[in-house]
């Protein structure tokens, strides 16, 4: 019976990654040929990084069984950080695939580092009271970066959270993070092929992570605690490493944000709880612990509120609407007994599954 | 029935992908993209549909908040570029050619903005005037410069805002209001020791802030406290507003909306206290809070570049037509948005552009054309740009007496 | 010294606000398990509802406040029909995600009926503000009428738990509803009452919010509704004391942190000392009780 349920599982994972560049060999055909409206074509970056942002979190969530409201403060850290390596190197590194790539691997680690000392604490607090540390820690980190104003003059950095006079800085200075203003004139570096092997490579991790011993473990412990402890897994650690490899891939998202757009200021939007909250939409509506139900919802949920434009006013309404009515139409018991009786045989297939893996 | 799952799943994609290569197809095709926009934009200006028949129009693109906690100000802004698209087509168009207008929500966040711009050149627009708060005008500048589309923001204040050469701004910047409202209290010898309460999570509060503070030293003002607030705690103002009152300070200056600046008011009065109250150009609209105890907001004064009861004729008409359509008092965004649709219109004239063009060889045309403008409109007499995309226009104080805004 | 104490003060009054509705998340919490985040946005159309009842048509407070919490008991009672009750039984995050629904779908509703333009609230209180140590020190009537509303609503509803039938049933559901409901109690009929009577809360803590702070946006409950649900942790949500406690303790800090350390951090100090209460006490200051049933 297990060995069946493993092969499967291969098998899904295969085609996870099928999907993946399936659709990027769809985007990459129809740009060529001009098929695309310049809205998608901007929607491109973002699309992948929310779906990074939905998968890592899916880590936390499905995975490591944990409820986190503060992804997107490693979100915020992955995005200061390379956007602040990005913006002292342009000079010094002129290649932007190279420099990209540095950048990167900066926004990963700082992410990592970031939540392997919040995962300390948190990971020690339960259920609803780890959920609200972690907003707590999120909130925190896009307060203090607000209030960080960083410049570069001939003398070297100078660093205030006070205002931008306290930095002195002489007359060739530079502001790299104004306070309030956050960063502006990051590179563009961000492209739709980076964003799709970034994808590729966050699923790598997150599946061959679920699917080894380590991820066995995890999972243990995310089912029973007390079992997992008493057959000698050392809970910290691997609650800890799945904590910080969630973290860090919620960086590399930052750092696709950080290099899309040319403005990057941590905002209640994009960077405080609202954001957080957004991203677990995405993995609860794709099926907890469901890796290709967190892709398939973050794309049609960043599309969505886009091709509602035409309903003016009432966009952001029929938005939550469709939320509510998607919740209650898949999670409860009620709808899933409607589907059960109504939808074709491969969408039964699909609910199945999803059941399976809650 | 994995298999039969991830076909469907595929075909599910290439479906909905191919469903947004249509689409595009349609902007492409006038006939289609005619009716695409006429559903899109008949809710909120029924204006402009006349626009729509007549064959060739102008497209102009607006983009601002119509939804989240920066609402007020975008909505502002729709209702000022509605009106004027209106009069101007109900008048013949600009060099005769109707205008038609689609306004585009961006929730404040730059990442919608670009969204917001990339749907409207979908739509094939001609130009922008858009955004409408700051960051996400620089967002959206970026993509506009890059495709060299022509853009004037109403309230973008930021310097980058306005940092290519395709971008004006009709709105004053942040250091200039900083700057001129540092020299209007030192020339009238308001107070000698300001207080300071600034959003230090907005970068339109804290650029005026540090532009004050740079002119302050010059004009024998002493700051004698500076407190600030952020976006998640504008609740409670009571200990900004102790600390300046501790600190003895003879004036207050506020570089913030007038969201907050209510409930500022509210509290100085709680605290009985009363410095000189000091704003800029967000302080427009202190008035139309509804049921507002004006009695606070007495001897106010702020920078503004707009008068609602003003004499002048053509502020009358506006003030007018916008209280019959929305019930309201129009607000600075909606004069600066009502002005940015005529100066555009004249910049069209003068540049004797026309609707068959490219975006890009309009944009060159008018960028050529602002800088030889001189336009007359409601929020400033004989207002000129330079090419940097900054206006030259008189500040105005304006001081609240009586209940009603008075240009001083 | 004095402005110390004024600080303080201030802080109070902040933090009855908070405990006000922290009351209302901690009901929700406690019986239907659920984190409640349209509770703020349910405060912010009580706040909306005395506006027009008693600045638009001009009705006697009294009468508004009345009107504004049958009003938002009965929204409470359908919103929980409508989005909560489908989802009993389903996981816990599920119904998180609606919650949220639910509180996007009121912002939006009530930006289309009242416009995005702030309105400004009269206050609803007459009292005359207390002046102590010769004028030095003020606390207004707000303030006062708050705090007392919140110690008589903490007192009326712990008796109403201990003492009567419904509210027995509460306590029996909370513990264990699978068994509540062997014992013959209406598991569904109890958390809509639950519903009714946080919801009738978030009326009153929607008209005195906006009578201490005087003005009202579509938006004004989100970000006092995230602060009352980290006051409702802090003092161990699911605890109407805790409640209560933390609130107060939360606008305390929040007011001094401004004061004394830094303005521009003052939510980041907030949150750092919920971080430490927590980690010291893991499920909040008087949440111990609760949380053993997990």
């Amino acid at each position: 019976m297990k060995k069946k349920v493993w092969s499967k599982n291969t098998k899904s994972n295969l085609i996870t990654y099928g999907i993946v560049i399936g659709a990027w060999l769809v985007v990459e055909i129809m740009m060529r040929a001009g098929m695309l409206s310049s809205l998608l074509k901007g929607l491109l970056v973002p699309l992948c990084m929310y779906v990074i942002l939905a998968v890592s979190l899916n880590l936390t969530v499905g995975i490591l069984g944990e409820l986190s409201l503060g992804h997107a403060g490693f979100m915020c850290v992955g995005a200061f950080s390379s956007a602040v390596f990005s913006k002292c190197m342009v000079q010094a590194i002129p290649v932007s695939g190279l420099r990209f790539f540095l950048a990167i691997l900066t926004g990963a680690l700082f992410a990592a580092l970031f939540g392997f000392l919040v995962g300390i604490p948190v990971l020690r607090l339960k259920g609803d009271y780890l959920a609200i540390v972690t907003l707590a820690f999120g909130e925190i980190i896009k307060n203090v970066v607000n209030v960080v104003f960083l410049g570069r003059d001939s003398r070297g950095f100078h660093v205030s959270t006070k205002d931008a006079f306290a930095l002195n800085l002489e007359a060739d200075g530079e502001m790299i993070i104004n306070g309030p203003q956050g960063v502006t004139g990051t590179p563009n570096d961000s492209t739709f092929f980076i964003g799709v092997v970034l994808i590729l490579i966050t699923l790598f991790i997150v599946i061959n992570l679920v699917n080894s011993r380590t991820g066995r473990a995890i999972m243990a412990i995310r089912d029973n605690r007390i079992a997992a402890e008493s057959v000698g897994i050392n809970i910290t650690k691997y609650k800890l490493l799945a904590f910080t490899v969630s973290a860090s891939l919620a960086g590399v998202a930052g750092v696709l944000y950080a290099h899309n757009l040319s403005t990057l200021a941590a905002q209640p939007k994009n960077f405080g709880y609202n954001m957080s909250i957004m991203i677990l939409v995405f993995v609860v509506l794709g099926g907890i612990g469901n890796i290709r139900g967190s892709i398939i919802a973050s794309v049609v949920l960043t599309l969505l509120p886009e091709m509602l434009r035409s309903l003016n006013d009432y966009r952001m309404l029929i938005y939550a609407i469709v939320l509510i009515a998607t919740m209650i139409f898949t999670s409860s018991p009620g709808g899933q007994a409607f589907r059960e009786r109504y939808s074709l045989k491969q969408l039964l297939g699909q609910k199945k599954q999803t059941k399976e893996a809650e | 029935m994995k298999k039969a799952l991830s076909l469907l799943l595929v075909c599910a994609m290439t479906f909905s992908l191919a469903a947004c290569g249509s689409k595009e197809e349609g902007t492409t095709a006038p006939a289609e993209n005619n009716n695409q926009t006429e559903t899109g934009t008949d809710a909120e200006a029924p204006a402009d549909k006349p626009a729509a028949d007549g064959g060739a129009v102008f497209k102009i693109g607006g983009i601002g908040p119509t939804t989240g906690g920066a609402s007020a100000y975008g909505i502002a802004v729709q209702r000022g570029m509605e009106i004027a698209v209106e009069e101007i087509n109900a008048a013949g168009g600009a060099n005769g050619v109707q205008l038609e207008l689609n306004f585009q929500d961006d929730e404040h966040d730059p990442e919608k903005s670009v969204n917001a711009y990339n749907t409207l050149k979908d739509w094939g627009m001609q130009m922008l005037i858009g955004s409408v708060t700051s960051n996400p005008c620089i967002a959206v500048g970026e993509e506009s410069n890059k495709d060299n589309l022509f853009q004037l923001t109403p309230s973008g204040t930021a310097v980058k805002c306005v940092q290519y050469d395709n971008a004006f701004r009709m709105c004053f910047s942040d250091p200039n209001q900083g700057l001129e409202s540092a020299k209007y209290i030192g020339a009238n010898k308001l107070a000698s020791k300001v207080a300071v309460i600034y959003d230090s999570s907005d970068p339109y509060s804290v650029g005026i802030y540090e532009a004050f503070r740079a002119e302050a030293a010059n004009q024998n003002i002493e700051i004698v406290e500076a407190q600030a607030f952020t976006a998640d705690s504008k609740t409670d103002f009571s200990v900004q507003v102790q600390k300046a009152k501790d600190a003895g300070a003879e004036l207050l200056y506020m570089p913030f909306y007038y969201t907050e600046a209510s409930l500022v008011l509210a509290e100085c009065s709680k605290q009985s206290y009363t410095p000189v109250f000091f704003g800029v150009d967000g302080m427009d609209g202190i008035l139309s809070v509804e049921n507002f105890d004006a009695s606070l907001a007495e001897n106010l004064m702020y920078m503004a570049p707009f008068v609602a009861n003003s004499d002048d004729e053509m502020v009358k008409s506006f003030v007018t037509k916008y209280q019959e359509s929305y019930n309201e008092i129009p607000n600075q965004f909606a004069a600066d948005a009502y002005d940015c649709v005529y100066v555009l219109k004249a910049a069209i004239e003068q540049a004797g552009v026309t609707p068959d063009m490219e975006a890009s060889a309009i944009c060159d045309a008018l960028k050529e054309a602002m800088t030889g403008i001189t336009y007359d409109g409601i929020t400033g007499k004989g207002i000129s740009w330079e090419a940097n995309g900054e206006p030259n226009k008189a500040p105005l104080v304006v001081q609240i007496q009586n209940g009603e805004g008075v240009a001083l | 010294m004095m402005g110390f104490i004024s600080y303080l003060v201030n802080g109070i009054s902040l933090g009855s606000v908070y405990a006000i509705i922290a009351l209302g998340y901690t009901m929700v919490y406690g019986i239907a398990k659920m984190l409640n985040f349209a509770h703020g946005d349910v405060i912010m159309i009580g706040g909306f509802v005395v506006f027009t009842t008693v600045s638009g048509m001009g009705l006697p407070p009294v009468i508004g406040i009345l009107i504004s919490v049958a009003a938002c008991t009965v929204l409470g009672v359908v919103i929980e029909r409508i989005a909560y009750k489908p989802l009993r039984g389903a996981s816990k995050l599920a119904v998180l995600i609606t919650a949220i629904g639910v509180s996007y779908f009121l912002q939006n509703v009530a930006l289309l009926i009242y416009g995005a333009n702030t309105k400004s609230f009269t206050s609803v209180v007459t009292i005359p503000p207390l002046s102590l140590a010769g004028g030095a020190l003020v606390i207004s009537g707000e303030t006062m009428v708050t705090i007392a509303a919140c110690i008589v609503i903490m007192a009326v509803l712990s008796a109403f738990i201990k003492y009567s039938k419904s509210g027995r049933a509460m306590l029996a559901v909370s513990e264990d509803s699978g068994a509540a409901q062997l014992m013959g109690v209406n598991v569904n009929a109890t958390i809509a009452l639950t519903f009714a009577i946080g919801s009738a809360l978030a009326a009153i803590a929607g008209v005195l919010l906006c009578s201490a702070y005087p003005s009202l946006t579509p938006y004004t409950g989100a970000m006092p509704g995230i602060k009352a649900f980290v006051a409702a942790v802090f003092g161990g949500i699911g605890s109407i004391p805790g409640a209560f406690i933390g609130g107060i303790l939360l606008g305390v800090i929040e007011i001094l942190g401004k004061a004394y350390i830094s303005s521009q951090l003052a939510d980041a100090i907030v949150f750092a000392v919920l971080i430490v209460v927590l980690l010291v006490k893991p499920t909040g200051l008087l949440g111990r009780q609760i949380q053993e049933k997990v």
